[in-house]
């Protein structure tokens, strides 16, 4: 960029020509996402092998998986998984994707890629914070992977790492030691990167948007991001300091989660005065809002992409932003309803459940606002529309197990088993990853410059789609037969009549995520052999429909765009074309 | 300077107009950090709270002399930094280089200072066995694991602020640095100060004899 286009004085972010600064240690912003979501797809398929490997043994207790034992020459002695081994395959599962996919791939890789592009700006407010966020990120990642390596093998308290078996070290099982040592660093290592994350976003939404370009009519995909940022600034800023006293249990003899007086495999602890519930405070506050983080962008990411394919402006842009506010406001509130059997005061677990029961509030109204605007519209079934539709089908599906779940009197019951897998796979996980799908297809054009293959895309959706109801959905049906989670086999007379439906959960697990490879394989050919990307195939209005696909390094070639119109304006009557680009300076009448 | 040119100057790389805030990039992002720095902090008082109201054996070992003089002292030293940096970020903002640096040079030695008396504060408290995991007067090890916690996260905020305060004021002389970071490095300074505010007295008054 040069002085003569009327930039700022003191600007110098000219395009880099080495390898290493150009692909490696780049400070462009599209080069950080892309990092972010290739380090979230080789996440994903690490933690859906470890699915892989779980549902086999759960509907084959004693099936030899060939290879397994050189992955583990302990956990899989004879190629058999030990029950050991099963939770830690269980715990990395939960760490990887909850982590390095869903808050990887929606917030930080699409928002790194597209926030500065759709407040028009040339880059992030701090791109070399932002490169260095995505390296600690891969430094964490690297960190959680060597526990595979080090000895005793990967930890195996679950994702949320619950004390005292987190805490206590080697003596409670084989990845109690090294393993879950890795895991505290990577996270508390994940958590440094989050935050810088975090302060980069919500300072380029707030100071660098272009000319023009208020905050209404910000793109619903960057209000999403933003108030993701808000969220994830102040829910990191607890998992850090958690796990630093996790760390400092561990290796610096405090006692901080520990109680006196455990007794683990005849060994007494010299632990003393600490509080396991305190670890679930801790993590639980950052944790409930975590959910939200995963889930906000992919909400953001379908409210952006549906109207490009109903052709009509969506039902209530801005109640929809209040949503995502009141949603991220509720978060900080529900936090103990995770804790409900955890000896809680009946009275307190009201408290809780009374605000979880709330958010539903706002999560309903968006859903409506959603169905309300594919209503009577004349939809394009693009793959990526497909994914959008089917983001609202599984977001309904796991909010309304959601609405039983947040009675406590119901939880109890209910808590550990196999329905609450069902309930936040569906209403987090996979409607986290349909809104990644979405955004993949949607974005994949102007990301690589080149189409994605719809033939295979819509193969894709339907395999992906009927697959995961094939999966979660008996699980709701087993969860209230009582199976409880986390256990590796089922012995108990009351289980066994339910293996069957393992069987058939694992056939469906095996056959949704080889579909998966469609999508992979699909992602490599647009790479290198799609067909050439319009600069605005879908005929959408948002800024980053004004550039070059892929755009340039600065993202809008030296000018500085000027915006005059609202994020959503299709459909529009009497305009030259049926929408109306934000920075189009036509007069538009609102109808 | 204008406010723009200074933020473009501190490392900007939008084509951007005037915030609509008026506020650089750095002072948010300072802000940002303090929000999220508030709940680190808050989270770890809570831990602290929370191990203190369930242990029934708590311990409150700390005397008028040393322990409770050395924080008044403390405290003194800190808000006085407070105020020196006040000077400092109005003499960056009047233009006054050589009057801004000296007053950042003054702050920098009462946050040395401080992080001085509170590392003779440890090992005092270390002589006497006091530990992270261990308590000499018998009462819960709790006692030893939240103090050295909550008060070296905070010393590492003051020594983090030290050199931040020293690279600042090299440059700010050198006008490699311009008022905006000042205030910016004010902003974090303050935040350490107000933060000590919970601290002393939740910590320390807290547990005098």
């Amino acid at each position: 960029m040069s002085e003569a286009a009327g930039l700022p004085a003191g600007h110098h972010h000219t395009a880099p020509t080495g390898f290493i600064r150009k692909y490696i240690f780049s400070v462009d912003h599209k080069v950080i996402g892309l990092q972010y979501y290739g380090l979230a797809l080789l996440a994903v398929f690490i933690g859906m092998a470890l699915s892989w490997l779980m549902r086999l043994h759960l509907g084959w207790a004693n099936l030899a998986i060939p290879g397994l034992e050189k992955l583990s020459a302990t956990g899989a002695p004879g190629n058999i998984m030990t029950p050991e081994y099963y939770l830690s395959l269980m715990t990395m599962h939960g760490t990887i994707m909850v982590f390095f996919v869903l808050t990887t791939a929606p917030f930080a890789g699409f928002g790194n890629y597209f926030l500065p592009i759709q407040v028009g700006a040339a880059d992030m407010a701090f791109p070399r914070m932002n490169m260095m966020s995505f390296w600690v990120t891969f430094v964490a990642f690297a960190v959680m992977m060597s526990a595979f390596f080090v000895p005793g093998g990967p930890p195996l308290s679950g994702w949320t790492a619950y004390a005292p078996l987190s805490d206590v070290g080697q003596t409670a099982g084989p990845g109690q030691g090294w393993g879950q040592t890795m895991w505290a660093i990577s996270i508390a290592i994940f958590c440094v990167g989050q935050l810088l994350g975090s302060i980069n976003f919500i300072a380029t939404t707030l100071d660098l948007r272009t000319r023009g370009m208020s905050l209404i009519r910000l793109p619903l995909s960057t209000w999403a991001w933003f108030i993701t940022s808000v969220i994830g600034l102040m829910a990191f800023a607890v998992l850090l300091p958690a796990c630093i006293l996790l760390i400092l249990d561990r290796v610096a003899g405090t006692s901080f989660f520990l109680p006196s007086g455990l007794v683990f495999n005849d060994q007494m602890l010299t632990h003393s005065g600490g509080s396991p519930l305190l670890w679930q405070h801790l993590f639980w506050f950052f944790g409930h809002p975590e959910v939200y983080i995963a889930i906000l962008p992919a909400i953001g990411i379908v409210s952006h992409i549906l109207p490009a394919f109903l052709r009509k402006p969506p039902l209530g842009p801005r109640v929809l932003v209040g949503c995502m506010v009141a949603i991220g406001f509720l978060s900080y509130m529900v936090w103990g309803h995770h804790m409900f059997v955890s000896g809680m005061n009946p009275f307190s677990a009201i408290l809780f459940s009374v605000p979880t029961l709330v958010i539903t509030i706002p999560a309903t109204i968006a859903t409506l606002l959603w169905i309300g605007s594919v209503y009577g519209s004349r939809m394009k079934f693009t793959t990526a529309a497909l994914f959008c539709l089917g983001f609202i089908s599984v977001f309904t599906t796991g909010g309304l197990s959601g609405f039983f779940l947040a009675q406590p009197t119901i939880d109890v019951y209910l808590h550990a088993t196999y329905f609450v897998v069902a309930h936040f796979h569906f209403v987090m996980a996979v409607a986290a990853i349909f809104g990644i799908f979405a955004g993949t297809y949607f974005w994949m054009p102007k990301m690589v410059g080149r189409m994605m293959n719809e033939t295979l895309g819509k193969i894709h959706f339907w395999i992906t789609f009927v697959g995961v109801y094939c999966i979660f959905m008996p699980m709701h049906y087993i969860g209230l037969a009582g199976n409880i989670r986390r256990y590796a086999a089922f012995t108990d007379n009351f289980l066994i009549p339910l293996i069957p439906v393992h069987k058939f959960i694992t056939i469906a697990a095996l056959i949704t995520g080889a579909a998966q490879f469609i999508f992979l394989f699909n992602l490599i050919h647009t790479r290198f052999w799609g067909p050439k990307a319009a600069d605005n195939p879908w005929g959408a209005t948002s800024l980053e429909w004004s550039t070059t696909s892929p755009p340039p390094f600065d993202n809008f070639g030296g000018k500085q765009l000027v915006v005059h119109q609202e994020a959503y304006l299709y459909g529009v009557q009497g305009a030259a074309q049926d929408f109306v680009m934000q920075t189009a300076p036509e007069v538009v009448k609102s109808s | 300077m204008s406010e723009l040119e200074l933020s473009a100057h501190s490392g900007h790389a939008g084509l951007m107009e005037e915030s609509p805030y008026g506020i650089p990039s750095g002072k948010l992002a300072m802000w940002c950090f303090v929000l999220s720095d508030a709940v680190t902090f808050g989270a770890v008082l809570f831990a602290y709270g929370y191990l203190r109201i369930g242990s029934p054996d708590w311990s409150t070992p700390f005397s008028f002399t040393p322990s409770i003089l050395n924080g008044l002292v403390m405290t003194f030293v800190l808000l006085t930094s407070g105020l020196t940096m006040l000077a400092a970020v109005e003499a960056a903002k009047a233009g006054r280089t050589a009057a801004g640096t000296r007053w950042l040079w003054a702050t920098c030695a009462l946050g040395a200072l401080f992080a001085a008396l509170h590392l003779l504060e440890w090992r005092r408290m270390f002589e006497e066995g006091w530990r992270l995991f261990q308590n000499p007067t018998g009462g819960s090890v709790e006692f030893g694991a939240a103090f050295f916690s909550i008060t070296g996260l905070h010393l590492l905020h003051v020594i983090g602020g030290v050199v931040a305060l020293a690279t600042i004021a090299i440059g700010f002389a050198r006008q490699k640095y311009n008022r905006i970071d000042v205030e910016v490095l004010g902003i974090y300074w303050h935040f350490v100060d107000l933060v000590w505010m919970f601290v002393f007295p939740l910590v320390y008054l807290m547990n005098a004899k």
